[in-house]
C-alpha cells in the first residue's frame, strides 16, 4: 500500500491547482444555493404573512364604512300616533316598515308593479325599520328632523356604491339621437350605439341577453337598457323615463357598459339606476359603519355586528383568567418551590407537558362530556367556555410561571430564610413579586391563545346564533373567532367583507396583547 | 539547519533578521506574520506580533492564559472569521501570499492549514467517516478505494490505526479522550494540509495519552510545519524546536526552544518559566 | 338569586371572617400585638379558613349531587306516565325538560316534558335552598369553632401556611384531574360507542358515513348497518394525507428558515424574521381557515382548470398547504433550539478542515441534530393531526378513501366537529362515534408527544 504522504504528488498544488479551484467553484455554487434556499424559506414565510394580511385588509377595509340614505321620512302623528296621538306606546308599535317603504317609493313615483316595488324597497336594508324604531324610542324628538335620520342601504346597494359589483365604462355619443317610446318598447335611431362593442352578430344584428354585459343609454333625462342593435337602429327597455314626453331628440347622450352580465350579479340594472338617482339627489352618504361595532349577529350583512361576540369573548376570557391565573400560579409555586422531587411530582410534570400538546378540540370534548352532560351546566355559556379555555391555557401559564420562578436567584431565598422568614413567607413576600412580570407575560400569552381559540368552543355549543348581546356568564353567547367561523360560511359577499373586518379586529386585539407582553418583558427585564 | 534562522527578541515593529539580505536563507518560512494585532470589539487581545513559521519545525506558543497565543493561532487559518466581533490587522502570508487578501479563499486556506482543537471534537459519525470528511468535501479522491487508502494512511500516520482497525464503523465519540484527539489529528492530516495548528491538543488528556500525542507531533514534523499552543512548558520543551513567549497580548521573546528555556533574554520570560507568573 | 348577590357574598363573608379573626386576636392581646405568637393577620386568615372550608365542602357536594337529587325528586313526582317508560326514554324526557327550562330546547315539547320542566323549576329551588341552608350552617359552625380557638398563643401561622400548601398542592392536582377528565370522558363514551359498533369494524372498515345513520341507528351491535357506516379508515387516511402535505410544506421551509436564522442571518435580518415567525404562530387558526377556504382553495381550483385538472374546491392540497404554513413557525422554533444545541466545537472542527458553511451544516450539524429534528417533526405532525379549524373550513366532509391531493378528503377533527355540532341526541351511535375518533386522536398525539419529548431529552443530555 502506498502511503499518500510519501507519494511525490505535487503537494503544493493539491488545494490550489486548477482542478481544486474548479471543485471549489462548484462547492461555492452549492453554498450559494443552500443559502438561497434558507433565505427563500424566510421569504416564503414573510411573503405568506404579507399576502395574508393584505388580502384580509383589502377585503375587510370596505366593511368599516357603509352607505346610508337620508330619506324624507314621514314621521307625523298620522304615521306614528295612535289615532293621532303620539305616545311611547304608539311609538313602539308604529308600522315603521310602511314608513320606510313609503319614503323610498316616493322617490320613484314612476315605479309600478308588485315585483318592481318590492325590488325598490329592497334597496334599503330590511333592518332599517328596526333602527328607525330604536332611534325614535331613544329620542322621540328626532321625529321633528326626519332628514337627519340615516338608514343603511342594503348590502348589495352598498357594494355597488363601493364599486364592487361591476366595472362600468362610459362613452359620450356624437350626433343626434331620436328616441321613440311606444307601447311595444323603445325605438332609438340616429347613431351606431354598438360602436366599440366587440361581438357583433354575423348579420350585423346584436341581441343583448342577460348573459352579456349590459349597455345602458343615458339620454333626455331617461335611462334605457339596450336590447337589440342593428346599425343605427336599436330597441331598448325603459329603466328610467324621459324627462318629458314620449319622443325626443337628444344631442347629449352617453352609453354605459356594465361589464358583469346582469345574470351574474345580484344587483340588477334597474337597481343600479335607482341607486344612482339617490346619489344624484344627494341622499346617500358613506359613513363609518357604527352598526358593525354596536350590534349582534344578524342574517342581514349590513345589520350584523361584532358587539355580541366581543362581549361574549370578554365574559369568556374573564372566566378563563379568573380560573387559570390563580390555579396556574399556585401550581407553579408548588411544583417549583415546595414539591419534593419524587415520582409523583415527576408524573405531574410529564402530565403538564403533555397537556400542553393535547389538541384543543379534545378539551372541547372534555367540556361537553363533563361540564355539560355530567354537571348539567348550560350550553353556549361563557362560563363553560371560560372553564374549558382555562383548562387549556393552564399548562402554558404553569410552564411560563415556573420559568419565571426559576429565574429568581436562590440567593434571594437564602437571604430571606436567613432572617427567619418561613418558606411560605419567602415565596409570598420575595420570590413571587420578583417573578410576577414573567408570570404576567406568560399569562398574557396564554390569554392571547385562548382569545384565538375556536374548536373547543364549537363543542360546547358556542356556535349558537345569538342576536342579543349576552348580559351574563350563563347567557348564550358566542366569541369573536367563532363569529368569524360562522360568517365565513355565509355566501353573501358583504359577509365575506365583514368576516375579514372581524378578523382585523381580532388580530388588533392579539397584537395589543402581544405588544403588552413584550413591553412587560422589556420593562421588568432584570439582570441578576 | 537550526542556525539558518535567527529568531530573536525584537521590539515590536522591528524587521526580523531572517529576511535581511545577506543572511543564509535556504528555506523560506511557510508563514510570516507581521504587525499582527487582534481586537475583540474594542478590546485589543494581541499587539503587533512578528513571527515566522518554518517548514518541518514545531513552533510552540507559550504564555499564561489570556496572553493572546490562541488568538494568534486562529489567525493562521482565519478561524477568527467565525467570531463576529473579532478584527485582525497586520499582515500574514502563507508561502508569500497574504492570507487576508481578497483573492484568498478561506475554504482553500483552511484546507492547506489544518487545525486540532483543545477539546477533542470528533463528529458524531463513524471513525471512518470522521477521517473521510475532509477528503470527501474537497473531492480529493477519485474513488472509494483511494478514499479508503487515504483514511487508513491517515489513521496510521496518527498512530491510531492499530487500535481501531477492526471497528472503523464505530462512532468517533465512542473512543477514549486520547484516541479521540488522535482521530482529530488523523482527520486534520487526511485533508493533506501543509501546516498543522494545534490549540493545546493535550490539555484535556491524561499523561499517557499526552505522551503518545507528543511523540506523534514529533513524527509529523517530517511532513508539516506545526504550530502548537500549549500552557505546559515541559511540553513545549519536549516537542518544539522554536518557542515564542507571549504575555498580555505581546510577543515577549522568541527563539530556539533550548535557548528560551535555559537562557531567556527577557525578565518576564524568566519569571514565567520559573513559575512566577502564569 | 342574582349573580351580584353571589359575588357580594363571596367578597363579604370571607372579608368579614378575616377582620373578625384579626380583631379578636388584637383584642385578646389587649393591644400588645407583639405578645401574639403569630401576627394578627394570620389569626384573621385562620378564622377565614375555619369558616369557609366547611361551606366550601357543602358547595362541592352541591355541585356533585344537586343534579342527581333533583332528577330523583322530579322523577318521583311525574307519576305512572313517566315510570312506564324505559330507562332511555326517561333520560330523554328529563334532559328535554331541563333544556326547556334553560330555553335551549328544540321543537315542540310534549305535555309530559312540560310538566317535568315545571317540576324541575320547583325542585331546583328546593334542592338549592336546602344546600344553601346547609352551607350557612356549616359556615356558622365552622366560624364559631375557629373563633373559640383564637388565643394569643395559637400557632395560627403554621396552620395557615399548611392550609396554603394544601391549596397549592390541590392547584397542581388540577392538571392531573384534567387528564383524568379527558381520559375518563373519552373512554367512557367510546365504550358506549363500541356497544353499537365492533372495534374491528371501526378500525378497519372502509366506509364512513355516519350522517346516513337514521335516528336511533345502531340500536345494537348486531345491526349490520353499523358495520358499514362506521368504518374509520377513510377518515384516518384523509387525516394522514392532509398532515403529510402539511409536513411536506412545513418541514423544509421551517427547517431551512431555522438554519438560515441560526447560521446565516445577519443580526438585522434576525430582528425582522423572528417576530414574523412569532406573528405567524400567533395568528388564530380560524383566520388561516378562512384564508384557505376563501382565497387559496378557489385559487387552486382555477389554476387546476387552467391545466385541465379537476381540483375539488375542498381539496386536501389547499387545506394541507395552509396547515403546513401554520406549523412552519412551530417547526422552525423547535429546530432552531436543537440546531443551536449542537456544540460550536463541531462547527469549528468542520470549518477548520476547510468546509464551507453549508457543508458544515449539511454534513455535521444536521446529522448531529437529527434526533432532535426528528422529534421536532413528530411534535409538528401531532400538531397537524390535532388542528381543527383549518380543516373544518377548508377540507371536505365526505370521507373519500383516496391519495389524490386534488380531491376532497375529511379528517378526524372535521368529523368530530360535524358530528357534535348537529342537534341530534347525545347518545346515538353517530355522536358517540365522535368520541371514539377523539380517543384515537388523543392517543396518537399523546404517544407522538411522549416519544418526541423522550428523544429530545436524551438528545439534550448527550451534549450537556
Amino acid at each position: 500500500m502506498t502511503d499518500f504522504f510519501d507519494s511525490p504528488a505535487n503537494k503544493s498544488s493539491l488545494h490550489t491547482g486548477m482542478e481544486a479551484r474548479e471543485r471549489l467553484r462548484a462547492r461555492y455554487r452549492a453554498e450559494w444555493m443552500f443559502k438561497a434556499l434558507g433565505l427563500g424559506a424566510i421569504g416564503v414565510s414573510v411573503g405568506f404573512l404579507l399576502f395574508l394580511f393584505t388580502t384580509i385588509f383589502m377585503q375587510g377595509w370596505p366593511a368599516f364604512t357603509h352607505n346610508f340614505v337620508a330619506l324624507p321620512l314621514e314621521l307625523n302623528a298620522q304615521t306614528l300616533g295612535d289615532e293621532g296621538v303620539i305616545s311611547e306606546e304608539s311609538l313602539s308599535g308604529a308600522d315603521y316598515d310602511a314608513i320606510v317603504r313609503t319614503a323610498i317609493r316616493e322617490q320613484f313615483p314612476e315605479v309600478s308593479g308588485r315585483t318592481a316595488k318590492r325590488t325598490l324597497s329592497g334597496l334599503i336594508s330590511p333592518g332599517a325599520p328596526v333602527l328607525l324604531r330604536e332611534a325614535l324610542l331613544a329620542d322621540p324628538e328626532r321625529r321633528n328632523a326626519p332628514n337627519a335620520i340615516t338608514l343603511p342601504l342594503s348590502d348589495f346597494a352598498d357594494l355597488y356604491l363601493k364599486g364592487q359589483i361591476s366595472r362600468s365604462t362610459y362613452r359620450t355619443g356624437e350626433g343626434e339621437l331620436a328616441i321613440e317610446v311606444s307601447e311595444t318598447g323603445v325605438l332609438i335611431s340616429g347613431a351606431d350605439l354598438a360602436a366599440g362593442l366587440e361581438s357583433s352578430g354575423a348579420d350585423g344584428k346584436i341581441s343583448l341577453s342577460r348573459e352579456m354585459p349590459s349597455l345602458l343609454l343615458y339620454a333626455g333625462g331617461g335611462v334605457f337598457k339596450l336590447e337589440t342593435l342593428e346599425g343605427n337602429l336599436a330597441t331598448a327597455r325603459i329603466l328610467s323615463p324621459l324627462d318629458a314626453g314620449e319622443t325626443t331628440k337628444a344631442l347629449d347622450w352617453q352609453v354605459r357598459l356594465i361589464e358583469v352580465p346582469e345574470a351574474n350579479r345580484k344587483f340588477s340594472d334597474r337597481e343600479i339606476v335607482w341607486t344612482d338617482k339617490l346619489v344624484e339627489r344627494q341622499l346617500v352618504q358613506a359613513k363609518f359603519n357604527t352598526l358593525f361595532f354596536t350590534r349582534g349577529a344578524s342574517r342581514e350583512p349590513e345589520m350584523a355586528g361584532i358587539l355580541g361576540a366581543v362581549v361574549g369573548t370578554a365574559l369568556t376570557l374573564v372566566v378563563t383568567l379568573g380560573l387559570s391565573f390563580p390555579l396556574g400560579v399556585a401550581a407553579a409555586v408548588y411544583l417549583e418551590e415546595f414539591a419534593p422531587r419524587n415520582r409523583l411530582t415527576a408524573l405531574v410534570e410529564v402530565n403538564i407537558n403533555n397537556l400542553a400538546a393535547v389538541p384543543s378540540i379534545v378539551f372541547g370534548l372534555l367540556g361537553l362530556a363533563v361540564f355539560l352532560t355530567f354537571f348539567g351546566m348550560p350550553r353556549s355559556a361563557p362560563l363553560v367556555g371560560g372553564m374549558v379555555l382555562a383548562l387549556m391555557t393552564l399548562p402554558t401559564i404553569i410552564i411560563a410561571s415556573r420559568a419565571a420562578l426559576r429565574a429568581v436567584p436562590p440567593s434571594i431565598r437564602e437571604a430571606a430564610l436567613g432572617i427567619g422568614a418561613s418558606k411560605m413567607q419567602v415565596v409570598v413576600h420575595h420570590v413571587l413579586p420578583l417573578a410576577m412580570p414573567g408570570i404576567l407575560t406568560g399569562t398574557i400569552i396564554g390569554m392571547a391563545q385562548a382569545l384565538g381559540e375556536t374548536a373547543p368552543l364549537l363543542m360546547i355549543g358556542m356556535v349558537a346564533f345569538v342576536v342579543d348581546i349576552p348580559g351574563g356568564f350563563t347567557d348564550p353567547a358566542t366569541v369573536l373567532p367563532v363569529q368569524i367561523f360562522m360568517w365565513a360560511d355565509f355566501p353573501e359577499p358583504a359577509f365575506q367583507q365583514r368576516t375579514s373586518a372581524a378578523i382585523m379586529v381580532l388580530l388588533a386585539f392579539l397584537v395589543v396583547m402581544n405588544a403588552l407582553a413584550v413591553v412587560l418583558r422589556k420593562q421588568f427585564e432584570r439582570r441578576w | 539547519m537550526l542556525d539558518q534562522i535567527k529568531l530573536e527578541t525584537t521590539n515590536p515593529g522591528a524587521t526580523s533578521t531572517a529576511l535581511l539580505p545577506g543572511t543564509m536563507t535556504p528555506a523560506n518560512p511557510k508563514i510570516t506574520a507581521r504587525n499582527v494585532s487582534v481586537f475583540y470589539e474594542q478590546k485589543q487581545a494581541l499587539f503587533d506580533v512578528d513571527l515566522d513559521v518554518m517548514p518541518n519545525e514545531v513552533l510552540s506558543l507559550i504564555g499564561p492564559s489570556g496572553c493572546g497565543k490562541s488568538s494568534l493561532l486562529r489567525c493562521f487559518n482565519r478561524m477568527n472569521d467565525t467570531i463576529d466581533v473579532c478584527r485582525v490587522t497586520g499582515n500574514i502570508t502563507l508561502d508569500g501570499q497574504d492570507i487576508y487578501d481578497r483573492s484568498i479563499d478561506v475554504v482553500e486556506l483552511r484546507a492547506r492549514v489544518g487545525m486540532v482543537f483543545q477539546k477533542p471534537n470528533p463528529f458524531p459519525k463513524s471513525i471512518f467517516e470522521n477521517v473521510a470528511y475532509g477528503p470527501r468535501i474537497h473531492g480529493m479522491t477519485k474513488d472509494r478505494d483511494e478514499l479508503e487508502e487515504l483514511v487508513v494512511s491517515s489513521l496510521k500516520r496518527a498512530g491510531l490505526f492499530d487500535e481501531v482497525a477492526d471497528r472503523l464503523q464505530d462512532s468517533g465519540t465512542s473512543l477514549s479522550g486520547g484516541q479521540q484527539q488522535r482521530l482529530c489529528i488523523a482527520r486534520a492530516i487526511a485533508t493533506r494540509p501543509e501546516i498543522l495548528l494545534m490549540d493545546e491538543p493535550a490539555s484535556a488528556l491524561d499523561p499517557i495519552a499526552t505522551s503518545i500525542i507528543e511523540e506523534l507531533i514529533d513524527e509529523l514534523r517530517q511532513n508539516y510545519a506545526i504550530v502548537i499552543v500549549t500552557h505546559s512548558m515541559q511540553q513545549a520543551a519536549r516537542v518544539s524546536q522554536k518557542t515564542a513567549f507571549f504575555h498580555m497580548g505581546k510577543l515577549i521573546e522568541k527563539g530556539e526552544t533550548e535557548q528560551i528555556f535555559t537562557n531567556p533574554v527577557d525578565a518576564k520570560t524568566q519569571d514565567y518559566i520559573t513559575g512566577r507568573i502564569g | 338569586m342574582s349573580i351580584w348577590f353571589v359575588f357580594t357574598a363571596l367578597l363579604l363573608v370571607p372579608g368579614g371572617l378575616y377582620f373578625a379573626g384579626r380583631g379578636r386576636a388584637v383584642a385578646l392581646a389587649q393591644g400588645e400585638v407583639a405578645s401574639l405568637h403569630s401576627k394578627q393577620e394570620y389569626h384573621g386568615a385562620y378564622l377565614l379558613i375555619w369558616g369557609s372550608a366547611p361551606a366550601l365542602g357543602v358547595a362541592i357536594l352541591w355541585l356533585l349531587f344537586a343534579g342527581i337529587f333533583t332528577d330523583y325528586l322530579v322523577a318521583g313526582q311525574l307519576g305512572s306516565e313517566f315510570s312506564t317508560l324505559n330507562a332511555e326514554q326517561r333520560a330523554t324526557v328529563l334532559q328535554t325538560a331541563q333544556a326547556l327550562l334553560y330555553g335551549s330546547a328544540f321543537g315542540e315539547a310534549t305535555p309530559l316534558v312540560q310538566t317535568a320542566s315545571e317540576r324541575y323549576r320547583d325542585s331546583y329551588s328546593l334542592v338549592n335552598s336546602a344546600f344553601a341552608g346547609l352551607g350557612t350552617v356549616a359556615l356558622v359552625l365552622g366560624a364559631l369553632s375557629g373563633w373559640r380557638q383564637i388565643s394569643p398563643r395559637l400557632r395560627a401561622r403554621q396552620f395557615v401556611e399548611t392550609a396554603a400548601l394544601w391549596l397549592l398542592m390541590a392547584a397542581s392536582g388540577v392538571a392531573i384531574l384534567t387528564t383524568f377528565g379527558i381520559v375518563f370522558s373519552l373512554v367512557f363514551e367510546t365504550w358506549q360507542f363500541f356497544k353499537f359498533v365492533s372495534l374491528s369494524d371501526f378500525l378497519f372498515g372502509t366506509q364512513w358515513s355516519p350522517q346516513s345513520a337514521f335516528e336511533g341507528a345502531g340500536a345494537a351491535a348486531t345491526d349490520a348497518r353499523n358495520a358499514q357506516i362506521f368504518g374509520a379508515v377513510p377518515v384516518f387516511a384523509g387525516t394522514l394525507l392532509i398532515s403529510a402535505i402539511a409536513i411536506l410544506v412545513a418541514a423544509p421551509v421551517g427547517l431551512m428558515a431555522a438554519i438560515y436564522l441560526s447560521d446565516y442571518a445577519p443580526k438585522k435580518a434576525r430582528v425582522v424574521a423572528k417576530p414574523v415567525m412569532e406573528l405567524l404562530a400567533g395568528i388564530p387558526t380560524v383566520v388561516y381557515g378562512f384564508f384557505a377556504a376563501l382565497t387559496v382553495a378557489p385559487f387552486f381550483r382555477r389554476s387546476g382548470e387552467a391545466f385541465g385538472l379537476t381540483v375539488s374546491s375542498e381539496s386536501a392540497l389547499a387545506a394541507g398547504i395552509i396547515l403546513g404554513v401554520m406549523i412552519i413557525p412551530f417547526v422552525s422554533s423547535l429546530s432552531d433550539d436543537v440546531i443551536s444545541a449542537v456544540p460550536e466545537s463541531l462547527r469549528d472542527g468542520s470549518a477548520a478542515l476547510g468546509a464551507t458553511r453549508s457543508e458544515t451544516i449539511r454534513k455535521v450539524v444536521l446529522p448531529a441534530a437529527l434526533p432532535g429534528i426528528v422529534s421536532a417533526l413528530m411534535l409538528a405532525i401531532s400538531r397537524a393531526i390535532g388542528e381543527t379549524m383549518i380543516v373544518v373550513m377548508a377540507a371536505g366532509l365526505a370521507a373519500n378513501l383516496t391519495i389524490n391531493p386534488l380531491e376532497a378528503v375529511t379528517t378526524v377533527t372535521v368529523q368530530i366537529v360535524t358530528l357534535l355540532t348537529g342537534d341530534s341526541a347525545f347518545d346515538s351511535a353517530k355522536t358517540l362515534s365522535a368520541f371514539a375518533l377523539a380517543l384515537v386522536l388523543f392517543l396518537v398525539t399523546l404517544s407522538l408527544n411522549i416519544i418526541a419529548l423522550r428523544v429530545v431529552k436524551k438528545y439534550q443530555e448527550q451534549y450537556d
